[in-house]
This record gives structure tokens, sequence and C-alpha cells, in this order.
């Protein structure tokens, strides 16, 4: 049985790679990673005929196969290497007909690495517009290769494209195989001697980019370097002259192929809506305010919208608790279940609605192609922090979550830029902080104020917070700045594509994805602490929780009821392993306002802070009454009462000072593993965990001993 | 010579050359070649990074810093 012929979807970066992508593929698409790099792999099955399929692998976009950033080095890896796991049977080169000899440039390279290559015409609606005819079969003729038009976004064409691949897997041409340039033939000689019989331009790039690609050992690349040096070879000069050479090639088989419509009646080109649209979204102040307009609406409706399905989530867990409560038995495993397991998984699920809406945000941005003209707005601005415009996407979805934000990073060709970005990104607000937030504002800013009459007071607290955090992340990068010093300059060279309307299905299979991942992923991690947690809660040292019914009862002899049964579980829960964490640490954050309840939700925080509420949760329905039909979490922390003061626990001070500390401390073991993949080194995690725990710190004591 | 960041909004020129060859790499896979006529046409706020339409096909943004090596001739 033949195995299914792997195909690698190519092309330039917005060119309608990833639209046919989906329309190849649909819903058959799984999302794996790269063996060896941490780059999300995306594969997806397209059925060719009844019971012949084939394997789809989407590939970043770039503009040649010589990468300027990290990136674009896994496409040389995989292109580069035969032996590869994920080296292709074929190629299909995406290419924008708007814009064919820019597009064209990467196909004849894909080409001559003497891939099978299929060239897949997108947009030539777009291209008819603006005035230019493509006669594709002429296109075929002259490229040599089976050219297929697509409307990507639409699934047009897809028949054709079809025909186009199968024809190619059959025959299985490959380029005619010759240099696009002149080069000697004893230095390609040389390489093949040592590293066997290849395709001529794949010699050649070995030659000049073996520092990139995994394949070669140290000897290895001693070799080519020396085979380099002999022939006083100098990588990139000799680049330059390909790129030069092969767009003389291209412009004129597309002179050949393409009629000029502008040329011929000398008309004037339209205004496109990208220019129209561009006017304002890149005005030197509308640009801003528009900006600022769009993060602010973002907010305020994320906050007021998802609070309706948060409340009925919430609500619903805390009813099938008491539901389960009076249904089963009273034991230790009934409590496991109801105040361990689904209390931790109600944690899980209530952050579906709000991390919905961020993702629905976010690649709405992204699809319609303003998320570039934000990183171009806010260069210079970012500039002065020792960011960088492209620094602004990471942090955007830093918002969402730091670990894919640290990863986006990658497109930063600059490593200090880079460096800092990813050191700052985890001062954004994730959403894994949203709970929190949303919790503690709701217990210390009253609701029905409002701002003007317009706003929410909650909602403009929470959009504080976001940006305080934002404020954050730009100070400590200007820290960084000065401290580390790098001479390699950054660049900023990028295509500002043409807006598009976003394609709804590919924003739907964004938030679902991003959501799907967070149950799983982050949901394994807080369900497994809720249960230790309350496992910690419910046992303690020695014989301390088994006294605790008749200490509390010879100290109180007059206590009845519900009282009494606080009373005693309070005590209990205090005894616990838990508690006993919590004092140990309660001297440390005496000055900050917690207690040793508090204690223990900051340590079983610094594994991941989405269990903060969790653990309130697990703690206050332990220590306080549970016979409360609505004893949502809310609830039973503002009923919370200070022991020292006799008036609520919660009060300003405290509420701004845990939120203060949230907003900045590294309590995330997967952004931490994140840092250290990225930057390959445990320097940069621990540099990253210190600075913003002690930056948590001293802000929360600050707050608390300000507002008290 | 006048250089890409010599323009004011609107106007054209053709590119002649380059004066740093690392960067003149990617712009010449961007499909900046000698020859090839630009207009500037956006200016971020402070004056940078700029745009430019790249033979009228499409629209790239880079630093003023970086339009700088772009030679040109005013046309």
């Amino acid at each position: 049985m033949s195995k299914t012929p792997k195909i690698a979807l190519i092309g330039n970066p917005n060119a309608g790679k990833s639209s046919l992508f989906n329309s190849l593929t649909g819903l058959n698409q799984k999302t794996g990673n790269f063996p060896g790099v941490t780059m999300e792999k995306h594969t997806g099955i397209w059925e060719l005929e009844p019971k012949r399929s084939v394997e789809i692998l989407d590939l970043p976009g770039i503009y040649s196969i010589y990468p300027k950033s990290i990136d674009e080095e896994l496409v040389i890896n995989i292109l580069g290497d035969p032996k590869h796991p994920d080296f292709p049977d074929m190629a299909i080169v995406v290419a924008d007909a708007s814009n064919l000899k820019r597009n064209l440039l990467l196909f004849s390279q894909v080409r001559d690495l003497g891939i099978p290559t299929v060239l897949a015409l997108n947009m030539i609606d777009v291209a008819e517009n603006e005035g230019y005819v493509i006669n594709s079969i002429k296109l075929a003729r002259e490229l040599n290769v089976e050219v297929a038009e697509v409307n990507a976004k639409k699934g047009i064409g897809l028949n054709g494209l079809k025909l186009s691949v199968i024809k190619t897997l059959q025959n299985r041409f490959a380029s005619n195989d010759a240099l696009p340039l002149p080069v000697s033939d004893e230095v390609i000689q040389e390489v093949q001697a040592n590293f066997g019989e290849a395709e001529m331009y794949r010699s050649l790039l070995w030659l000049m980019e073996h520092d990139r690609m995994k394949m070669f050992s140290i000897q290895q690349r001693e070799t080519l370097d020396a085979i380099k040096s002999k022939h006083h070879f100098s990588s990139k000069k000799y680049q330059s002259e390909e790129t030069v050479k092969r767009y003389e090639q291209i412009t004129e088989v597309v002179d050949r192929c393409v009629i000029n419509l502008n040329r011929q009646w000398d008309a004037v080109p339209v205004k496109t809506w990208t220019d129209r649209l561009d006017k304002f979204f890149l005005h030197p102040v509308g640009g801003y305010v528009f900006f600022l307009a769009i993060l602010f609406v973002m907010f305020q409706a994320v906050f007021t919208w998802a609070t309706y399905p948060m409340d009925l989530i919430d609500g619903g867990v805390a009813t099938l608790n008491d539901w389960l409560k009076g249904v089963l038995p009273d034991s230790a495993l009934t409590a496991l279940l109801t105040d361990g397991l689904i209390a931790g998984i109600g944690g899980v699920l209530i952050f579906i609605p709000q991390i919905a809406f961020l993702f629905l945000f976010i690649s709405l941005l992204e699809e319609t192609g303003y998320m570039s003209r934000v990183m171009f707005i806010m260069d210079k601005l970012m500039r002065r922090f020792g960011l960088n415009g492209k620094s602004v996407v990471p942090l955007i979805s830093g918002v969402a979550c730091a670990v894919p934000a640290i990863m986006s990073t990658r497109s930063i060709g600059s490593w200090k830029d880079r460096l800092i970005t990813i050191l700052v990104t985890p001062l954004m607000s994730c959403s894994a902080r949203l709970p929190i937030y949303t919790v503690l504002i709701a217990l210390v800013v009253p609701e029905k104020n409002t701002l003007f009459g317009l706003f929410n007071l909650q909602g403009v607290a929470l959009f504080g917070l976001y940006l305080l955090g934002f404020f954050m992340a730009l100070v400590s990068a200007w820290v960084m700045k000065v401290i580390l010093q790098a001479k390699e300059k950054s660049y900023f060279i990028m295509e500002l594509p043409t807006y598009k309307a976003p394609r709804f299905k590919h924003v739907a299979i964004t938030i679902f994805n991003s959501v799907n991942a967070f149950v799983f992923e982050a949901g394994k991690i807080i369900v497994a602490i809720s249960i230790v947690l309350w496992v910690l809660a419910s046992y303690g040292p020695g014989d301390e929780i088994a006294q605790s019914e008749a200490k509390i009862r010879l100290a109180n002899p007059t206590l009845q009821g519900v009282e009494l049964q606080n009373k005693i579980s309070a005590d209990k829960l205090e005894h616990s392993f838990a508690g006993h964490f919590g004092h140990f640490v309660e001297p440390a954050i005496r000055p900050l306002g917690y207690d040793w309840k508090i204690g223990i939700a900051l340590i079983t925080s610094f594994a991941a802070r989405e269990v903060f509420v969790g653990t309130m949760s697990t703690i206050y329905s332990m220590g306080g009454e549970v016979d409360d039909a609505n004893a949502t979490i809310k609830n039973r922390m503002r009923a919370e009462i200070n022991p020292a003061t006799g008036k609520p626990m919660y009060d300003a001070a405290l509420g701004f000072s845990l939120l203060i500390f949230y907003a900045f401390a590294m309590q995330c073991m997967s952004t931490l593993a994140t840092t250290y993949r990225e930057t390959k080194s445990w320097k940069y995690p621990l540099i990253q965990f210190s600075y913003m725990t002690a930056l948590a710190y001293l802000s929360a004591f600050a707050v608390y001993q300000w507002l008290s | 010579m006048a250089n890409l960041a010599d323009l004011k909004i609107g106007e054209k020129g053709e590119i002649v050359g380059f004066t740093d060859e690392l960067l003149s790499l990617k712009l010449l896979e961007m499909g900046c070649l000698p020859g090839t006529e630009v207009v500037l046409t956006h200016l971020a706020p402070f004056g940078d990074p700029i745009a430019i339409r790249v033979s009228g096909s499409y629209t790239l943004s880079m630093r003023r810093e970086e339009a700088e090596t772009m030679l040109i001739k005013r046309t």
C-alpha cells in the first residue's frame, strides 16, 4: 500500500494560503508540533478522488526561500532536506495574481529545488479590477508547470486544482535542473561529492544557508564553509544577484502572459477601498483615536457581554453542587466530587465566554489586515521603549494568553527586540487574570455607578487594569533596553496588505481552536490542582483535624447549629496541610494585607494563576456555610469578615492590593516553559519570574499601605 | 544623491541602488529592484515609518533609517 502523498502549501504572506488551506481541508484539520521546534504544524486531509486523499501541510508565509526570521527558517529546513519527515512529495505555491512578479520569485525557487510544483493563481478578480488580464494557459507553458486559477476565499476552482495536482503527482515533472545563475561547476561538484547527488539549486542552498539548517552537523558545516572560502563564494552577493536575475526572467515571462489594460489605454488607476480606509486608519490623530476606541470597545464588550453566560455557568455549577450534595450521601467522596472536582471544572468553564470574545476581536483584527496598520502607527512609539511595531501583536495577543503571544514573537527579526518583547509580554493581562479581576472588581467597585452616565464603572476599572499592565510592560521594556546591549539592528520592512472582509469560518475555527486548547490544556492543570488542593485542605498533619470539633465545642459551649458548624470547619481548614502552608507564608504577605487563606490561593496560583478563583471557591466552601443555594464565590467572599477589624475582609485596600499583585506577578508555569523554549536558556525565564514577582510584591505593598 | 526618505507624500522616484547590503537583500526580494518605480503614499505619525507603493502593485512600509539606504532618482 502506498502512503498518503504529502503536499506542502507555500506562498507569500497574504496571498490567500490559509484561505486555500481551509477551503481544501475544511474541518479535516489537525494542529500538532513540528519535531524539535515549538511551532504549530497545521495539516489537513484533502480528498482528491473517492478513496484517494492527500495530506496538506500549511507552511508559514514567506517571500523567498532565504529566511529572514526564525519562523521562516522552518520552510528551508523542510524543503531543503529530503530526509526530513515532513519533506513533501509536491508543493502548491499560492500566488496573489494582483502581485504576480513578487509571488513568482518564491515559486521559481521552490521549483528549482526539484520539488514538483503546481501554481495556484489566487485573487484574479483583484488583478482584473486593477486592469491586469492574465493568460494562465500561456503562463503554464512558459513556466512548464500546471497552473490552476482559484478563488481561495470562495472555494472556486478547486476541481481544476485537483486535476493539476493529480497530473503533477502522476508525472512528477520537476523543473529542468538548471541554476538561476552561473556558478562554477566545481563548487557544486564539490558540495555534491561531499553530501551526495542532489539538485544543483539544493546543493547551492546547502552551501549558503547551512547555518540555519538542522540537518547538518558541526563538521559538515565546517566542510561547507571550507568549500565557500576555497572558491571565494559570497552568499550575500550571490543571493542578491540571484534575486535580480530571477526577477529579470519573471518580468519577461509576465510581460508575455499578462496584458496591462491601464498601460494600453493610459487609464487613471482607480482609488481602491484600501487607499480610502488608510487615509483614516493611518491618520496621525485619527489613527490613534480609532485604535484606542477599538481597544476600549473590545474590553467594555468583553466585560459586559461575557458576564451573562459567565453568571449562568457560575450559578449552574453552584446549583449542580447543591443538588448533588442533597442527593448523594454525605461522605468524603461526595465532597471530593462537588467541592473538589466540580468546583474545579466550573473554574475552567467560566473562562470560555471571555476567551471566545477576546479571540473573536483579535482574529477579526488580523483577518481584516488592520493589525499591520496598528504596527505601522505604533512602531515609532514602541521603539522608544526598546520594542518594535511588530511587538504590538504579541502584546495584544498577550491579552488572551502569553503562551501563543510569546510564540508569535518569532516574526520579529531582531533578537534584542524579540527578547524584550518576550520578557514583558506576560505583564499584559491575560485571560486567566480575567476571572480574578471580575471577582475582585465586583467586590470593591460599585456596580451601578457610571462615568458620564455612559460606561459601567466596573468596565472602566477593568480597562484601567489592562492599561496598567500595558504601561508596566512599556516601562519594563525601557529599563531592559537600557540594560541589554546589542549592536544588531532591527528592521521593519513589511507589507501593508489590502483590507479584506473577514472570513467568518476562519474566525470561527480560530475561536474554536483556542477555546478547545484552553479547556483541555489549561483545564487539566486547573482541575488537577483543585483536587490536590481539596485534599490538602481536608487533611492535616497528626490528628489536629480530628480534634477540631471537640476543641471548638469545649471552647464555645453555648454555640449551636450553623454557627457552630462554621466555626468547626474554619478551624479544620486552619489546621489542614493547606492551612499550615498559608500560615507559613502569612508573615511575608501580611504587609500586603493578605491573610493565610489568600496565602493558600497565592501558593497554588504560582503554578497557574487561573486556579485563584477555584482555590477561593474550595477554601470558602469549606470554611463557610454550604447550605446557601446562591452561594457563589463572589457572595462568599463578600460575606467574609476580617477577624481583626470586624469589617468586611475584602475592602478597597485589600481588593486593589490583590488586583495589582495578580496584574504583575509571574504565575504561570506554561509561560515560563515557553520563554525557556523560545530563548533556549533558563536565564531568561528566571529573570522574567524574578522581576515580575518583585514588581508585584512592591506595587501591592504600596497600594495596600496607601489605601488602608 | 537622493534617497527614499527625501520624498514627500505623493512624490515618485525610481530605485537606483542601495547602501546597505543586508537590507538590500530583503528589499530586492520584496520587488524593490533597481529601475522600479516607487511612490511615497503614507507617513506614520512623527514621519516614521513610511509607506511606499512598489511599482503600482502593493504597499510596503519601512522605517525612515531603512528608507535612507535606498537610493532613488526623482521622476
